[in-house]
């Protein structure tokens, strides 16, 4: 009924390889895109700037980890800290006078540039190795961060991000920054859906199902995987750029630890792996979760009188990410991507079930 | 050059080393049997570490009854495991296992100091505090007994595979249709890893338990864990061993000699490190077999 196809006829291979071919699909993301830009006039700013906002950066980090892991197969445990190479990378440049446009370039370059070294790890090196080597980046990062006082300012100092000016205008309001992840945003999910229908996703999905094979039938593993390690480390730096400037408007290096990384991590695989539309899903559930579960709990010491313990509250979110993930991989190993997809093939045919 | 130092040093880190080599026996042991990584492993060092906090000062329990008990548990906890996660994960890419166990260790980080508390306790198991000096050289009292205590557990699982049911084990590990066409009976022998995984897991959290105190910052272990188990080899139990020392004596000098001129933090930095160069290097480790894959 909804994603109705009857008299929907693909007659030139222009419509057959569009990005959304149901005219319902199409309504969709219209509607969805115009909701998005009209966000801060029909939500209060609070709203805007601590719900949709890091939804939206949340989002995109994943989506330049999902096609890491969900659409070339490299497994990859450290996405917290190419996200942090991007942030004080742009910050120190922003700090030192460059335009914010051209900081955000180098922030991104730099996290591809180094994230790239990460992937000579799996040139040599698949599956387990890959992990525990990008997890041992993670801590490498960390420890760099933290202990040249010439990157961070010092183990346990605050770098202020300058205020964000983009074309010689400032960013004033919650609305403005909004809007700029916004695009930004879209941008990504414009470049990812893009990629999978290009001969480069393609060879990606070769390297992903058994990468002998690809270099057998002509796809450079070398070539594919080093780029696409570059292309989403240069993501993940502009998001890590995005999160520094737009929402915490400072840089510690505690805001880039593991913690993000398993965070990114939980995003990806609850949302799907390899799927554009799981990443915005997977965002807004582990953005939501810990909240939603903070208030049950604080609803429910409140109406029966319970006596939950600090230590019980302050790892609700551990708990929750950790059951997540075991959850989906057990149950629902394609994520909340698949569930969207079965309810939707539910109703393409709806309610004649049999035509199927 | 100071050389009561260095050798003071060097003796702590390889006892310190043989205690990581524990949490890493783990891991080598499951990964022989199923080819499987565990990374759950340092979460399972933490469970018990608890379980055996839990029964002591919860229930009271003297703490000879409370040391088999806990192993018990983790035996079982290993067991339960296997059964209701990773049996159902059989076919699928290895990195929804990795990814599994993952989410496995991330989970019992929040559970169990959520519902235990996430007060650093120490637990007592009667080892006196005072150093020993040899020379002029300090050992640490616990860091001694807790070392020779994993050298015998080490030992024992080496001795292991000489048994039945560690032949069995390395049947498996070598081809799991062959083996299952003998009669062996693979989902049990892989099991049993599990199981094990978890008494060495068990024994590793009491013992650090003892060092450092039970809190969250035990499952922490499963990076050293996972260098040792890289720069052994992941199927050689040998190679934990001689991998626990290098990496306990390189820690340790590390954090003498180097913490001194950086400002502190070089002993978490040391088994990233070697991970990285492992890899690059002789990606199957010191003593494990090459990996040879057909398309």
């Amino acid at each position: 009924m909804f994603y109705r196809q009857s008299g929907i006829r693909h007659t030139r291979y222009e419509q057959d390889r569009r990005l959304w071919r149901l005219p319902f699909d199409r309504k969709l993301v219209a509607l969805v895109c115009a909701l998005a830009v009209a966000a801060p006039f029909l939500l209060s700013d609070l709203y805007v700037g601590t719900y949709l906002m890091p939804w939206l950066l949340w989002t995109t980090a994943a989506l330049g980890l999902n096609l890491l892991m969900g659409t070339a197969g490299q497994v990859h445990l450290g996405y917290g800290a190419v996200m942090a190479i991007g942030a004080y990378g742009s910050l120190h440049a922003a700090r030192a006078g460059v335009p914010f446009e051209f900081s955000i370039l180098i922030g991104g370059l730099l996290a591809a540039s180094i994230g790239t070294l990460f992937g000579a790890a799996a040139l040599r090196v698949k599956g387990l190795y890959l992990a525990v080597s990008t997890l041992a980046m993670q801590y490498i990062v960390d420890y760099t961060i933290v202990h040249v006082p010439a990157i961070s300012g010092g183990s346990q100092a605050t770098l202020q991000a300058p205020p964000v000016r983009l074309l010689g205008m400032a960013l004033a309001g919650d609305a403005a920054y909004y809007w700029f992840v916004l695009a930004v945003c879209a941008l990504v999910t414009l470049f990812i859906l893009n990629v999978r229908r290009s001969s480069y996703g393609r060879a990606l999905a070769a390297v992903r199902e058994k990468d002998y094979a690809a270099e057998i039938i002509g796809v450079s593993t070398f070539r594919y995987k080093l780029s696409v390690f570059w292309v989403s480390s240069f993501i993940g730096g502009v998001a890590g750029t995005m999160f520094a400037f737009c929402y915490y408007k400072a840089v510690t290096p505690e805001q880039f630890h593991l913690e993000l990384s398993i965070q990114m991590l939980a995003t990806v695989i609850v949302g799907g792996l390899g799927s554009v539309m799981g990443c915005f899903f997977g965002a807004a559930l582990i953005l939501l979760a810990p909240v939603v579960l903070n208030n049950l709990i604080s609803g429910a010491t409140n109406t029966f009188a319970l006596q939950v313990g600090a230590d019980l509250v302050s790892h609700a979110p551990l708990m929750l990410y950790g059951g997540l993930i075991v959850g989906f991989l057990l149950f629902e190993p394609l994520g909340l991507a698949k569930i969207y997809d079965n309810l939707r093939n539910y109703f393409l045919v709806w309610p004649f079930r049999h035509s199927r | 050059m100071d050389f009561y130092l260095l050798g003071e040093l060097t003796i702590n880190g390889a006892l310190v080393g043989l205690m990581y080599a524990l949490v890493a026996l783990g891991i080598v042991l499951i990964y022989k049997a199923s080819r499987y990584a565990n990374l759950a492993q340092g979460a399972f060092a933490m469970a018990g570490g608890y379980a055996c906090l839990i029964l002591t000062q919860s229930a009271g329990m003297p703490i000879w009854a409370a040391i088999p008990l806990s192993v018990g548990l983790l035996f079982a906890l290993g067991m339960l495991v296997e059964r209701l996660m990773l049996r159902r994960m059989i076919g699928q890419p290895i990195i929804m296992v990795i990814m599994l166990t993952l989410g496995l260790e991330i989970m019992m980080r929040g559970l169990l100091p959520g519902f235990a508390g996430s007060m650093a306790r120490r637990l007592d198991l009667g080892i006196p505090q005072q150093p020993i000096f040899l020379g002029e050289m300090l050992i640490n009292r616990s860091y001694l007994y807790s070392g020779l205590i994993a050298l015998a557990l080490i030992a024992a699982a080496i001795l292991f595979f000489n048994s039945r049911v560690g032949v069995s084990m390395r049947a498996v590990s070598d081809d799991q249709i062959a083996s299952w066409s003998v009669g062996i009976r693979v989902e049990r022998v892989i099991a049993v890893a599990w199981g094990l995984a978890g008494i060495a897991a068990a024994a590793a959290g009491i013992l650090w338990g003892s060092v450092q105190g039970v809190d969250w910052t035990l499952s922490l272990l499963l990076l050293k864990a996972l260098a040792i188990a890289i720069l052994g080899g992941l199927d050689s139990i040998g190679g934990v061993l001689v991998a626990g020392l290098i990496i306990g004596v390189c820690e340790s000098l590390a954090s003498g000699y180097i913490d001194p001129l950086v400002g502190g933090g070089t002993r978490d930095v040391v088994a990233s490190v070697i991970i990285l160069l492992t890899v690059l290097a002789r990606p199957h480790g010191l003593f494990g077999r090459e990996h040879i894959e057909r398309v």
